[in-house]
């Protein structure tokens, strides 16, 4: 027993968690008694309730931090810091043998992917649980399940939760899994950093689940936490505050984790022009993290050191300044929905092609349009704040810059729509969803552009059409594209298949279910129902119980995937290497990968999307024994695109 | 790879099936009433404006979706197609211009009509009325210019037709946001510095007044009403509040107190209970009002055994002193100034009576 203690491990982390708390209490008595403060047991209840919250703000803060060290996950650098000898990563603990090695850290990236997925999906689950509980509450007009402060606590964790522990970190595991396959390389460049990044997102994820134990209830100021509401508000606030470090640090890491694995670790032969649009979505998302992210951190940071120790950075009274907190809130949050999207159009893209057996229409202009919006995205942010009060005529050139941005998003849907055209489709379960994805993407695309428009947005802002275009952007966008890109990769993570019929079953059931769900909250937004409130007015009562039944279809839809992908992993029929009969890498490998992922390092001769072009290769293995590549590529097909029609 | 297949023939199918399939999506999308009644000048461009994108906007969804589902029907695999691959067609430069010309047209186009119309909604006519508008959890207070330069409180918003009416809105606490859905047009009320938006009503009526940015506990809770009445019935409500000094509230019994005194008989404190903005019933549980509100304290439970003092102090000030449980700011503490004295005695007297047995 002794000896698991002192193993790096979950038992050690728990145990170091209890002395994070333990530590938090000690310094904040400490403190406390230095600067004369009152004995903190001589409250009138006896316990003081600013003692209970000085220890709980820093045993947020300090607990995961002893947590991650019990783990070990900087074992390696207290070894190298004190002058011993340090253990060199030797990957002897890549790969899973059984469901246990999901819990224990570790180095191999696609024990991390599958790590991070099902992380995502858990937390995934319980904001879809607490969305089911908002709708029920709203099925009729008055209070019926629970009280204003719950409700203002349940959409605020589900919206924190599906963004920060769900679509972001999703979209990280499953790149985290096929990225480092797609261009050829052996792991991420630095695993160590890869199971750091993972194992602080359940930190944040269960900081935040945990909230609505908080004395006061959960933090209840929606994933926006607006200042100076969230300085004011119950303790439970910082759950969300201190919790979204740990998610956004994660996701720093994750994102220069990948930036270099793609400027550094690509096989050869594999040029940029080469790379799998996948590759290049998250090249592009990794550098909207890298720049937007501590534009987050900082606001919350502002907001933590407002709450916590009165700095007034939003206290109008001791000249603070409100709107601050919006421009860089914002300026993290919108680049974020591209964070949220760029990903899923690389999925798309990969899916698109194999599935109608063609290049991908105009390769070259999918790749740039991917850069073009990330810069772009920095010259949106404001106009998510038209009627907040700033300066008005920030309000224009936002709202230009926010119509320009659907151009390159227009070129990408069209790119795909031409990809579809004259191809053989094979219309199966992931092809359904990019389907999907392109009917609902294409609708959230369009009322963005409605809400660029000022005079229009000055009217439905903070309504119900904003909630019904987040969620055909984020929903109908970025999880339709999860889906897809889950069935799709599922051979490939697990060895086996999935069930077609059931995966066609929650196709339909949550295309039609989401639909109905969303599509009325358009017209209830623009005939007045503002978003966020526990009760509204009886006119909209026939149109809200509509969309909480039709909320539960939806909801009811999920199990059949959650049951299709746990049975057909546990018994799925075995998948071969390649069942799509796919060009890039990641399929050239069996299901699943050799644990150092290729035997033999490939040559990247080609483009990664050749479908119909005889005898094109993307990448070719080196045949056991043969220690030199002849100096001339053979067969190479050209870099550049031969077949365009000009 | 398939053959025989040059890919022309498609075309006209496609564009028939899409323009019929374009002319219901317009007429659908024209047919919906999508907006509440329009009571200002303002509503015209703005509603309008809509209409445009919608038309602008279904012909790009329809045509993208049939397209969609043609290919699905038309180029969907067959048997004996397993193993066939589509023709390796990489792309078309002048189609990639096309689709990256076209709807950059039609967005700066759209943005400057927008732009437009923003210009239109917002100008500043020569003589305009101010109205100071101040949000506080969870209530909205309206300042009129009084005599003297002083000004004028009510809880009540009343608007004269046709004049065009400033308004400057501020924040004592958190961020609210002051909408009037039937104007179209709401701005953040932000700590610290005022805001503004013009409107000039143009349809007598009352309209609710939404809290839209999310303030806290009450959010849900924190509407009222904008009455918009002739520019006679106007003058005279504001003389008659300029002559109270201090507004008169809801008048008991009455949503619809345009102007006239309800004469000199005491108010009713069952009846205020209800109709005071915002009213008492929609954050605390009375059985007596039969009132469920769950944001502040039960009535019923708390008021057990306290005496009229207690009650007095806790309408005037709230802060003063806040059951366990509940955080001090939540109520709104300008009951003081916008009721009558006579007015909190009669709620006084009536909680007395019901909830303190």
């Amino acid at each position: 027993m002794a000896a698991r203690m002192r193993a790096p491990g979950l038992t050690r982390a728990g145990l170091f968690t209890l002395l994070g708390v333990l530590f938090a209490a000690v310094l904040v008595t400490l403190v406390r008694l230095g600067y004369g403060f009152s004995n903190p047991f001589d409250g009138a209840d006896g316990w003081d309730e600013k003692f209970q919250n000085a220890v709980l703000t820093v045993g947020l803060i300090a607990s995961p931090l002893f947590f991650l060290v019990g783990l070990g996950a900087f074992d390696y650098w207290f070894y190298w810091a004190s002058g011993r000898p340090t253990r060199a990563e030797d990957h002897s603990s890549h790969g899973a043998s059984s469901w246990k090695d999901y819990f224990r850290v570790n180095t191999d990236h696609k024990v991390i992917g599958i790590q991070y997925v099902c992380t995502s999906f858990f937390f995934m689950l319980i904001g879809g649980l607490l969305a089911m509980l908002v709708r029920a509450e709203l099925a009729a007009p008055g209070s019926q399940f629970v009280d204003p402060n719950a409700y203002n606590g349940l959409f605020s964790v589900h919206a924190s939760l599906m963004i920060f522990l769900f679509i972001i970190p999703v979209f990280a595991g499953l790149a985290n899994y096929v990225l480092p396959l797609m261009i050829g390389a052996p792991d991420m460049a630095f695993p160590r950093l890869n199971a750091l990044s993972f194992w602080m997102l359940p930190l944040g994820g269960i900081m935040m689940t945990a909230s609505f134990l908080a004395p006061g209830g959960s933090f209840s100021t929606g994933w926006t936490a607006y200042a100076p509401l969230s300085t004011e508000v119950p303790i439970g606030q910082l759950f969300f505050t201190i919790g979204v470090q740990f998610a956004g640090a994660s996701s720093i890491a994750t994102a220069l984790n990948f930036l270099v694995t793609i400027i550094t670790m690509r096989a050869p032969g594999m040029s940029f022009w080469r790379m799998p649009l996948l590759v290049w979505a998250n090249f592009s998302t990794s550098l909207l993290v890298v720049i937007a992210t501590p534009f987050v951190a900082a606001s919350q940071f502002f907001v933590l050191l407002d709450y916590a120790l009165g700095f007034n950075f939003f206290e109008a009274s001791k000249a603070g300044d409100v709107l601050m907190y919006q421009h860089v809130f914002w300026f993290y949050s919108h680049p974020a929905v591209y964070i949220m999207m760029l990903p899923g159009f690389g999925i798309v893209s990969e899916i698109l092609s194999v599935k109608a057996r063609k290049p991908i229409f105009g390769y070259r202009m999918m790749a740039f349009s991917l850069l073009a919006i990330v810069l772009l995205g920095f010259t949106v942010w404001a106009h998510h704040m038209f009627v907040s009060g700033m300066q008005s005529w920030i309000r224009i050139p936002m709202m230009v810059t926010t119509a320009i941005i659907a151009v390159p998003t227009g070129i990408k849907i069209f790119s795909w729509l031409a990809t579809l055209w004259r191809g053989v489709l094979h219309v199966d379960t992931p092809m359904l969803f990019v389907l999907g994805f392109l009917t609902m993407f294409s609708l959230g695309g369009i009322s963005g552009v409605m809400l660029a428009m000022v005079p229009l947005t000055i009217h439905v802002s903070d309504t119900y059409f904003i909630v019904a275009h987040i969620h055909y952007v984020l929903f109908g966008g970025s999880l339709f594209t999860i889906y897809a890109g889950v069935y799709f990769w599922f051979p490939k993570m697990t060895g086996r298949m999935y069930d077609e019929t059931l995966g066609k079953l929650h196709f339909w059931l949550t295309f039609v279910g989401f639909n109905l769900t969303f599509g009325p909250m358009h017209l209830i937004g623009v005939q007045g129902m503002p978003r966020r409130v526990a009760d509204y007015p009886e006119q909209f009562a026939g149109w809200n119980l509509f969309i909480s039944l039709a909320s539960f279809m939806l909801g009811l839809s999920t199990l059949i995937f959650v049951y299709n992908m746990v049975s057909s992993w546990r018994g799925g029929a075995r998948a071969d290497a390649n069942p799509w009969r796919s060009l890039t890498l990641e399929w050239q490998v069996s299901s699943p990968p050799p644990v150092f992922n290729f035997d033999h390092v490939p040559t990247v001769v080609g483009g990664p999307y050749e479908y119909g072009v005889p005898g094109a290769v993307h990448g070719i293995f080196r045949p056991a024994g043969e220690e030199a590549l002849p100096e001339a590529e053979p067969q190479a097909v050209p870099a550049g695109e031969p077949g365009r029609e000009e | 790879m398939r053959d025989g297949d040059s890919g022309r023939s498609h075309l006209l199918p496609l564009l028939a099936i899409g323009a019929i399939a374009t002319a219901c999506g317009i007429a659908l999308g024209l047919l919906i009433d999508w907006f509440p009644t329009a009571a200002s000048e303002e509503s015209g461009p703005i509603d309008t404006l809509w209409d445009v994108l919608l038309i602008v906007s279904v012909p790009i969804f329809v045509l993208t979706q049939t397209f969609v589902l043609y290919s699905v029907w038309r180029f969907r695999m067959r048997p004996g197609e397993e193993l066939e691959d589509g023709p390796p067609i990489h792309g078309n430069t002048r189609l990639e211009v096309i689709w990256t010309a076209i709807p950059a047209i039609i967005l700066v186009a759209l943005c400057s009509y927008a732009y437009v119309v923003l210009r239109d909604i917002e100008t500043a006519e020569a003589s305009e009325m101010k109205v100071r508008v101040v949000g506080e959890q969870f209530t909205w207070t309206f300042y009129y210019p009084g005599d003297g330069g002083k000004e004028v409180a009510s809880n009540q918003l009343y608007l004269p037709t046709n004049t065009q009416v400033r308004f400057d809105v501020q924040s004592k606490d958190v961020l609210h946001d002051f909408w009037v859905p039937a104007f179209r047009l709401k701005i953040d009320a932000v700590p610290g510095i005022t805001t503004r938006f013009r409107v000039k009503p143009d349809k007598a009526g009352v309209f609710p007044v939404v809290c839209a940015e999310l303030c806290g506990l009450g959010h849900s809770v924190m509407r009222q009403s904008a009455h918009v009445v002739a520019p006679g019935v106007f003058d005279k409500w504001l003389a008659d509040l300029r002559a109270k000094g201090r507004p008169g509230g809801e008048q008991p019994g009455g949503e619809e107190a345009t102007g006239e005194e309800a004469g000199g008989a005491a108010p009713d404190g069952k009846a205020l209970f209800t109709s005071v903005q915002p009213s008492c019933g929609s954050c605390h549980t009375l059985s007596d009002a039969s009132s469920t509100g769950s944001i502040g304290p039960n009535l019923d439970e708390t008021l057990k055994g306290k005496d009229a003092a207690y009650i007095q102090a806790g309408i005037e000030d709230p802060g003063a002193e806040v059951t366990k449980g509940f955080q001090d700011g939540i109520m709104p503490n300008n009951y003081g100034d916008t009721l009558q004295p006579e007015e909190i005695k009669a709620l006084t007297d009536y909680l007395v009576e019901v909830a303190t047995k």
